[in-house]
């Protein structure tokens, strides 16, 4: 999985507002690696009329007003414009990204009430509830990029036996902090929401901090540890917060 | 102060024109439906066109006025009432502390925009009013308005609200307003459903030219699990298979994704940054109040567009609200 990313990245348009860079079709960390320091550089030297940059597994989308990308180049024709804009400082941007990736550790809870389907995702693994504890927390996970909520980092690494089908039906509420287990992946609820994981732990960490400034814990290229606590740390930690 | 909320209706939320500029950060975007309508509410009654109105969907509150205000409604006719009489919609109007506003249930359209001159007193959250009801942050208290609610307004200056006041031709009992509005031409949806515009999307040379053909041809309803995330379509599946390998990537509004069931979605306002599904067009933008203001029930067809025809239509529009901007300001004068 160590697929290399390509030189320069192939460039779609997403309809009038947006286009898509794309560095390689394939999971990779390279790859993503390479899709990071676009997006770094890109968000240190915006473009003009660049709304948002959303950097994902293999590829980078680009938000822009078309208006004021218009007005900008003084141009009828926006999405040219911003084409030819984006080639250009995808040209310039560093194949890694500047920013030192950090290793993060999440305390997890596991089990009982903090995560009702353990049972569930040890029965289909025919494993024992605290080896699956062992072999969820004993991984080191490397987050691919933030999405489905804000803050919710997409992680590789999950161990093949842990592989567990997503619920037939999703659950109304999932607390926030649940640690999932949805197919192949596996991640940290950062809000309540309606979710179809099988929930595993949670986390008394808060993963996503806002007033007038947004911070995520964790960001694309870390690395995540999931610490097993028990429940008395989690009510510490919580009470800490 | 403010506004009490004596029944919720359906779906209430506080929007502005959204949250930007924190996607990488999964933070989605949010924001007016139709984002016409809301701007245009805003213009009429003085304010910024990225403050904050109240979109109404579906069925609409029932809203008690604790104070003097300046109001518009624009979008969906929603049969507003004050006190017992018709509120006339797309155009300032002047109502009196202790009135009572009723929307009912839209003859036209889905969703109807309340601006408030000053707008609502509600705090900014990264940088927007809006509403994210998944993950319950933004516009009042993150979340669609409850019964018992008070909607708190900022305070217009006395110097506006005797400029606003100076309009008012006729007054009927406690509120007045003009004996002008904005056009209904300009509103943005089609008493005569036209073709939503459609730009090819990422994934367009992935499906086979017959599903392409088809995408276009075919009159697809609007599924009654729709929302403000997505709008789920029902009619002739579109074959997906061969392009179904696609890793999660930024979407954006309008994205037409085709699951594997082959029935598509359009992602609308608070549809997540990244998602999975291959796309295989784009709404354009100004078409996207237009597919906002689409009912559960209703019909629509796609008609494949062009760049060009894509940024004429956004010219076109901007025009329009700036012709409003420009009569507001001769009547202000």
């Amino acid at each position: 999985m160590a697929e290399a990313a390509a030189n320069t990245p192939q460039l779609y348009a997403m309809g009038d507002r947006a286009l898509v860079a794309e560095y390689g079709r394939a999971l990779s960390v390279p790859i993503n690696a390479r899709v990071r320091a676009a997006a770094e550089h890109l968000l240190a030297h915006p473009l003009p009329g660049m709304t948002d940059v959303v950097p994902a597994f293999a590829a980078l989308t680009v938000h822009f007003d078309p208006l004021l990308v218009a007005a900008h180049h003084r141009t009828a024709d926006p999405v040219t414009a911003m084409r030819d804009a984006l080639q250009h400082a995808l040209a310039k941007a560093p194949d890694l990204p500047k920013r030192k990736a950090r290793t993060v550790e999440i305390p997890v809870c596991y089990g009982g009430e903090y995560g009702e389907d353990l049972a569930v995702v040890a029965q289909r693994s025919g494993l024992s509830e605290e080896d699956v504890v062992q072999l969820h927390s004993g991984t080191e996970y490397y987050v691919y990029t933030l999405g489905f909520l804000p803050g919710f980092a997409y992680l590789g690494g999950l161990d093949r036996r842990l592989v567990t089908p997503r619920l037939e039906s999703p659950r109304k509420r999932v607390p926030a902090g649940s640690v999932g287990i949805g197919g192949d992946q596996t991640g940290v609820y950062p809000f309540e929401t309606p979710g179809g994981w099988n929930l595993i732990g949670r986390t008394p960490i808060v993963l996503f901090r806002f007033n007038e400034q947004a911070h995520a814990v964790i960001e694309p290229g870390d690395r995540v540890r999931f610490l097993a606590i028990g429940p008395r740390d989690f009510q510490a930690l919580s009470n800490k917060r | 102060m403010g506004i009490q909320v004596e029944h919720p209706g359906l779906l209430s939320t506080v929007q502005d024109l959204g949250r930007t500029g924190l996607q990488h950060l999964g933070v989605p975007v949010n924001g007016a439906m139709d984002e016409t309508s809301h701007r245009m509410a805003n213009l009429l009654v003085g304010n910024a066109e990225d403050e904050a109105t109240l979109e109404i969907s579906l069925s609409g509150p029932r809203l008690h006025f604790q104070e003097d205000a300046v109001i518009a409604v624009c979008g969906a006719n929603m049969a507003p009432m004050i006190d017992g009489e018709p509120l006339p919609m797309w155009r300032p109007v002047r109502v009196r502390a202790g009135v009572r506003l009723l929307f009912g249930r839209p003859q036209i359209g889905c969703r109807a925009y309340l601006a408030v001159a000053a707008g609502f007193d509600v705090p900014m959250v990264m940088g927007s009013r809006a509403t994210a009801v998944r993950g319950a942050y933004g516009g009042f208290s993150g979340r669609a308005l409850r019964k018992g609610d008070v909607l708190p307004l900022r305070s217009p200056e006395e110097a506006h609200t005797a400029r606003w006041v100076g309009l008012l031709a006729h007054k009927q009992g406690r509120f007045a307003y003009p004996n002008w509005s904005v056009s209904r031409h300009k509103m943005p949806y089609r008493v005569v459903p036209q073709p939503l515009r459609i730009l090819p999307g990422r994934h367009w040379q992935n499906f086979p030219v017959a599903m392409r053909e088809q995408l276009v041809a075919a009159e697809y309803r609007v599924g009654n699990d729709s929302d403000r995330m997505g709008y789920r379509l029902s009619g002739p599946a579109l074959d997906a298979r061969r392009s179904h390998d696609v890793l999660s990537e930024g979407m954006v509004t309008g994205a037409v994704q085709v699951p594997p069931g082959g029935q598509p979605i359009i992602l609308m306002a608070d549809h997540q940054t990244t998602g999975g599904y291959p796309v295989i067009a784009v709404v354009i933008g100004v078409d996207l109040p237009v597919v906002a203001q689409l009912a559960p029930g209703d019909t629509l067809r796609f008609k494949l567009a062009t760049q060009e025809e894509s940024y004429a239509a956004a010219i076109a529009r901007e025009q329009q609200l700036e012709l409003v901007r420009q009569a507001l300001a001769v009547r202000l004068r």
